[in-house]
């Protein structure tokens, strides 16, 4: 891949100084800068086709892809958002509340990321705090006693590493989720659209089925840590990327993600128009399947689905 | 892929010692204390009572009655699925060093006559990290407790989710954590005692899952590290920030217990619920 970067930039190089040459000499070079400019856009297609996971990661970070938020009100409608976890306080990165997909009631949950400094700030970069996983649960137990399938958007850097958070039980409020969602008796559906990082994106993902953008990326730990921990050295983090395999492209091969969401030609973020039917008719079709299932097999195969994750081998 | 990679490994019977010199330092006083003081103080400074970090057949040792604990599930090996860059070394490395096959211990034995299946981390394995052999294991443990309506105990010392694994490391708290919704169904007590150091993953899943949870004085316990705190907020920590006991004060912890007394808490907990499962 580094090679087609090379040859890009030798070709937009190549382009620029056409041009300028053209405008210059006076001499008509349109059709050659043409010509040029099709195969670069054709080695941009390439490009984008085969983006590693480092290149990935910064797509899934790009803050102009639609927030939990932005999914709430444009692919459900009548969205209430609900607030506060009823013990300490409301948490702003983590959203939540009931919406209608396709007339029927859902609990819509998600981590919140802002699109500048100033909103970012207020939502605490998407990083909760536990009142934010209590939220999701309260709120989670609520879609259960009105029978309303829970869809859950994930995307933030992680769990936030605070004083606060650590006082009032980060690890605990993140593990209940996990304990209590593993039987929650109404269909879960995790979608994970921008950046699935570590135990803060796990604690709203255990559910019925996993989908991801093609461009979302989900790890157990960021390349930026991974990098540092191991190697001593965060610079590495491109190398970690590539080894944590985080890719959806990547999970979907090992099995882990059910299915993969197309997003539009260079990614969601520019053209979300054209990338929001094919998010509406996944959740749509993946909540009506798992809508049919009775309760008891549900839960039998949320229980298979996790009690199955992870490869070893067993010695005679 | 090395799906067949073939581990050596010592017997099960091997129980290395963290302490293998004659003397050891107390990380906390700096007083230095004979191999076998130190063995018959359960690895606990006489002089300051700062508690040192057990391998996992030390923890074992000092908890099960002589020759009750039967191992379970030794022969789940770990496979390196991501190819992780150095991960098969390291696991080679590891088992060399630690005589171990994986880094958590499973069994069945007696505390003082009362009978428990025991999960016990080992810290001298990779930091006792959590990859899919762990988290097998302690599904497996989970699932025997249940049957049998015997209580399960998980000794707690980790680093957290093992990041060679990527993915299926994460996944593993979730599988542990709904294995004990499942243990919970049965109506089957589940005791957590969280060791030095118990953070990352381990500590947002099974480790603060306990119908009781106990921890050891002292013990670091949290979600992030200090350090990653530290650089988040630019400020340093309070003093005795993350332990044991600033968990018990912050309800997070049932009792923080000390080594000497920790086999009577426990057996007596168990006896609590005993012939445990609902009929
Ligand atoms: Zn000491």
């Amino acid at each position: 891949m580094r090679d087609v970067e090379a040859q890009l930039t030798l070709l937009v190089e190549k382009i620029k100084d056409l041009k300028d040459f053209s405008q210059e000499q006076g001499i008509e070079l349109g059709k050659e800068v043409e010509a040029l400019e099709k195969k670069a856009a054709k080695l941009r297609e390439e490009l984008y086709a085969n983006l590693d996971g480092w290149q990935k990661l910064q797509l899934a970070r790009n803050a102009k892809r639609p927030t939990a938020l932005d999914y709430f009100n444009l692919i459900f409608t009548d969205f209430i958002p609900l607030h506060g976890d009823r013990q300490f306080r409301d948490d702003p990165a983590l959203v939540g509340g009931i919406a209608m997909l396709e007339g029927k009631p859902v609990t819509v949950l998600g981590h919140q990321k802002g699109r500048d400094t100033k909103e970012n700030i207020a939502r605490n970069y998407g990083m909760p705090h536990p009142e934010g996983y209590r939220k999701a649960l309260r709120l989670m137990e609520q879609a259960e006693k009105f029978h309303r399938p829970i869809i859950c958007f994930i995307d933030t850097p992680g769990a936030y590493p605070g004083l606060g958070a650590e006082e009032r039980g980060q690890s605990e409020a993140i593990a209940r989720n996990l304990r209590e969602m593993a039987s929650l008796k109404t269909p879960i559906i995790n979608f994970v659209t921008g950046e699935g990082g570590s135990g803060g994106a796990l604690a709203l993902s255990i559910g019925d089925c996993l989908l991801m953008l093609e461009n979302a990326v989900y790890s157990v730990i960021s390349p930026e840590g991974c990098a540092a921990i191991l190697w001593k050295d965060a610079s590495l983090a491109k190398d970690a990327a590539a080894a944590l395999k985080l890719k959806a492209q990547d999970l979907s091969e090992f099995g882990v993600v059910d299915e993969i969401v197309p997003e539009p030609k260079k990614g969601l973020q520019d053209n979300w128009d054209l990338g929001l039917p094919a998010i509406k008719e996944a959740l749509v079709r993946h909540m009506d399947l798992l809508g049919h299932l009775p309760l008891e097999t549900l839960l039998q195969r949320r229980w298979r689905r996790l009690s199955s994750q992870g490869h070893w081998q067993e010695e005679e | 892929m090395a799906l067949f990679r073939k581990t050596k490994y010592a017997t099960m019977n091997a129980r290395p010692s963290a302490q293998t010199d004659i003397a050891s330092k107390c990380p906390s006083c700096k007083t230095i204390h004979f191999k076998e003081d130190l063995e018959k103080n359960l690895y606990v400074c006489s002089d300051c009572g700062y508690h040192f970090t057990l391998t996992a057949w030390q923890r074992i040792g000092i908890t099960f009655d002589d020759n009750s604990f039967q191992e379970l599930d030794a022969r789940l090996t770990s496979l390196n699925v991501l190819e992780f860059p150095g991960y098969d070394e390291k696991l080679a490395r590891a088992q060399e060093n630690s005589g171990l096959v994986e880094a958590i211990i499973t069994g069945k034995g007696r505390i003082n006559g009362e009978p428990a299946y025991a999960g016990v981390l080992a810290p001298e394995f990779m930091l006792g990290s959590m990859g899919a052999v762990v988290g097998e294991k302690i599904a497996r443990l989970l699932d025997k407790a249940g049957s049998e309506g015997v209580g399960a105990i998980i000794f707690s010392a980790s680093g957290g989710a093992r990041m060679q694994e990527g993915i299926f490391a994460l996944f593993q708290m979730a599988k542990t954590s709904a294995a004990l919704s499942r243990l919970n169904d049965k109506g089957v007590l589940y005791i957590s005692v969280l060791t030095n150091p118990t953070t990352g993953g381990v500590s947002a899943s099974f480790a603060m899952l306990g119908d009781v949870n106990i921890g050891e004085p002292g013990a670091l316990i949290g979600f992030a590290g200090p350090r990653v705190i530290q650089q988040t907020i630019g400020q340093t920590l309070p003093e005795g920030f993350q332990r044991s006991e600033f968990l018990l004060e912050h309800g997070m912890l049932d009792m923080v217990v000390p080594r000497k007394e920790l086999k009577a808490t426990l057996a007596r907990l168990l006896r609590f619920h005993q012939g445990g499962g609902r009929r």
